[in-house]
C-alpha cells in the first residue's frame, strides 16, 4: 500500500542551512535505496505561493505568505509501506532529521483490484 | 502506545531492518542458520523490552547490538565447551579473547556489501528456483514463513522445510558469503534477476478473489529490485528488470475487468494507470540505457513496455519501433512466444496480412500446441481480412485452451460474431447466440 506524507511546520523564513540539506539528502538516498520512498519534493517559501478556494460558486486567489497559519506545508513524500505501522516507522526517521513540525500521514486510494486489503 | 500498537511498530521495524542484520550476521556467522537464528533472538529480546522501554531511538542499532551481544555469547560459550573438551591451554585462551574485539568491530562494515551478499547468496544457483525464491522472500523481504507460504498458496510445513533445506545445501556447499566477481558475476546476477521476476510474476498472476498476500509479491519484488538498483547501480540489467517491473506494475489496476476477465493492453483504461510507477520505470530504463552496452532482455522488454506507457492513446503506438524491438529480443532469447508477439506488432505496423504471415510459421511449434493466445491471435488476424469462416474455427479452439473462464466467453462471443458475419448480414441469426 502506498502513503501520502504531508509535512507541516511553522515557517522559519530562512532557508536550510548545509548541514540540514546534507542529513536530509542522507535520509532520502537511504529510503530511496530501501525501495521504500516513492517520490518526495520540498516546498519553497509560502510567500511563493497562493491558496485557491471555491465557496459559493465563487473563486477566491490568496496569495502567499500564510503568515495567519501556525504551521504551513513544507513538502510531502509518496511512501510504499506493508501497513501503516510501517508507514509510521519510516515517517518516525524523517521527523528524527527535520526536528520539528507534523507528518499527516494518508492511505492513498488504489483501485479495488488485488490490491485491496489493508494490513495493520 | 498499547500492546498492539507496540506489536505492529515491531513488526514494521522487523520489517525495515531484518535484511541489513542478517546480512551483518551472516557475514560473521558464516553461516546463514546461525545468523537467522541470532537475528530472531534479538527479535524476541525486542518483543520483551519493547513494550515495557518503549520503541528506541535507533531501533536497527539496537537489533544490531542485541544479535552482537547473543553472537559473542554463544562464541564464547562454544569456545569454552571446545576448551573443556579440549583441555586447552592458557595462550589459546588469550588468543580466543583477542578475537572478540574483532568480531564486533566486523559487525560495522559496510551494510551495502552485506546485503548484496546476501542477495547472491539467496538466488543461489545450487538451490533449486522454489528455494531461492522462499529463501529470499524470507531473508530479504522479511516475510514470515507463513506468509510465504499464503502467497505462493502452498502449506507452510513445505515452506518451512524448503527454507530449511536451502540453508542446510548452503551450509553443506560451503557457500561462499561474497559478491561474485569476474565471469561468474554475470551467471550469478542473471539467476538473482530471474528469482525477482518470478516473485513478481507471481503476485502479477493473483486474481480479485486471492490472499492479498499474493498480489503484494508485486511489491514485494519491486522493492527488491529497487533496492538492488542502489547497490549494484553500473548494472544495466538490473535496471532494466526495475524499469519493466514498475512499468507492468503501473498497469496492475486496468487489466483485470470489474467480473475477473482480463483486459488486453489496448483495451485498458489509460487513466488507471499509475503515473508515478511509469515516470520511475522510465527513469529506471534511462539508467539502464545510460550505462551503455547491448541491450540485455530485460531492458528489451522495457523498451517495449515502455512504447505504451509513453503515448496516450494505441493509436499513437509507434508499432514500427516494437517491431525492431522484438526483432532485438528473438535474437537475444530465441522463443516462440516472443515471435508470436513480434507478429501482433508486423501486424500493427504493416497490416494483418503481414502478420498473419508470420503466425502461420509458428503454428507448426509444439511448444504452442496449447497456448490459447497462438489461435486467438490467429483468429483475430483472419476475422480483419475477412476470412472469418476460419477466424470461428481459431477462436472455437482458443477458447477451448484457455483455463480462465471469462475469457473463453470473451471467445466464444468472438466466434459467434464470425459465424454471423461469415452467413452474411447477420439479419435473424440472434437466435444462435
Amino acid at each position: 500500500m502506498k502513503f501520502l506524507s504531508v509535512y507541516k511546520s511553522a515557517e522559519r523564513g530562512v532557508p536550510p542551512t548545509q548541514e540540514e540539506m546534507d542529513k536530509m539528502g542522507k535520509l532520502i538516498e537511504q529510503e530511496m535505496k530501501a525501495g521504500t520512498l516513492l517520490a518526495t519534493e520540498g516546498c519553497l517559501p509560502s510567500a511563493l505561493g497562493a491558496r485557491v478556494r471555491m465557496s459559493g460558486g465563487k473563486v477566491t486567489v490568496t496569495d502567499g505568505p500564510f503568515t495567519e497559519a501556525k504551521e504551513v506545508i513544507g513538502g510531502f513524500a509518496i511512501l510504499q509501506a506493508n501497513s501503516k505501522a510501517e508507514a509510521i516507522e519510516m515517517t518516525k526517521r524523517f521527523l528524527e532529521v527535520v526536528g520539528e513540525g507534523e507528518c499527516e500521514l494518508r492511505q492513498v486510494y488504489e483501485a479495488p483490484q488485488a490490491h485491496c486489503a489493508a494490513k495493520g | 502506545m498499547n500492546a498492539t500498537d507496540i506489536h505492529r511498530a515491531i513488526d514494521a521495524v522487523w520489517r525495515i531492518e531484518s535484511p541489513r542484520l542478517i546480512g551483518g550476521l551472516v557475514r560473521i556467522a558464516r553461516d546463514v542458520s546461525l545468523a537467522e537464528d541470532l537475528a530472531q533472538d534479538a527479535l524476541v529480546a525486542a518483543l520483551q523490552q519493547w513494550p515495557e522501554s518503549g520503541i528506541p531511538e535507533n531501533p536497527g542499532a539496537w537489533l544490531m547490538a542485541a544479535a552482537k551481544h547473543r553472537a559473542i555469547d554463544l562464541f564464547r560459550r562454544s569456545k569454552l565447551l571446545e576448551r573443556k573438551h579440549e583441555e586447552l591451554g592458557r595462550e589459546l585462551d588469550a588468543r580466543q579473547e583477542a578475537l572478540v574485539p574483532d568480531f564486533e568491530t566486523a559487525l560495522d562494515d559496510d551494510i551495502g556489501d552485506d546485503l548484496l551478499r546476501l542477495v547472491f547468496i539467496s538466488c543461489h544457483p545450487v538451490l533449486s528456483p522454489e528455494a531461492r525464491v522462499a529463501l529470499t522472500l524470507r531473508l530479504l523481504g522479511g516475510l514470515t514463513t507463513e506468509e510465504i507460504a499464503r502467497a505462493f498458496l502452498m502449506p507452510e510445513p513445505t515452506v518451512a522445510q524448503r527454507i530449511v533445506r536451502a540453508k542446510r545445501t548452503l551450509a553443506e556447499k560451503s557457500v561462499p558469503f561474497e559478491v561474485p566477481r569476474g565471469d561468474e558475476r554475470a551467471a550469478r546476477l542473471s539467476s538473482v534477476l530471474e528469482v525477482l521476476y518470478l516473485i513478481f510474476n507471481e503476485g502479477y498472476s493473483a486474481t480479485a478473489g486471492d490472499d492479498w498476500m499474493r498480489a503484494g509479491l508485486c511489491e514485494e519484488a519491486l522493492r527488491l529490485g529497487r533496492i538492488l538498483a542502489e547497490l549494484a547501480p553500473q548494472e544495466a540489467e538490473v535496471h532494466g528488470l526495475v524499469a519493466l517491473m514498475e512499468i507492468q506494475a503501473s498497469r496492475s489496476h486496468a487489466r483485470i475487468g470489474p467480473s475477473g476477465e482480463p483486459i488486453l493492453l489496448l483495451d485498458q483504461n489509460r487513466a488507471l494507470w499509475d503515473q508515478l510507477l511509469i515516470r520511475r520505470g522510465l527513469a529506471a530504463l534511462e539508467r539502464a540505457g545510460k550505462i551503455g552496452g547491448s541491450r540485455g532482455p530485460y531492458a528489451l522488454q522495457a523498451a517495449i513496455a515502455a512504447c505504451h506507457a509513453r503515448v496516450r492513446t494505441p493509436e499513437d503506438t509507434d508499432w514500427a519501433r516494437i517491431v525492431v524491438l522484438y526483432g532485438e529480443l528473438t535474437k537475444l532469447v530465441p522463443s516462440p512466444v516472443v515471435e508470436l508477439n513480434r507478429a501482433v506488432a508486423v501486424a500493427m505496423a504493416s497490416g494483418p496480412a503481414a502478420g498473419l504471415e508470420l503466425v502461420d510459421a509458428l503454428t507448426a511449434e509444439p511448444s504452442l500446441q496449447a497456448y490459447h493466445l497462438l489461435p486467438s491471435v490467429r483468429g483475430d488476424l483472419l476475422a480483419k481480412i475477412g476470412r472469418t469462416d476460419e477466424a470461428r474455427a481459431e477462436f472455437e479452439r482458443a477458447a477451448a485452451l484457455t483455463r480462465n473462464t471469462r475469457e473463453r466467453e470473451l471467445l466464444l462471443n468472438r466466434a459467434r460474431t464470425c459465424a454471423r458475419d461469415s452467413r452474411g448480414d447477420g439479419d435473424g441469426d440472434k437466435s444462435d447466440a
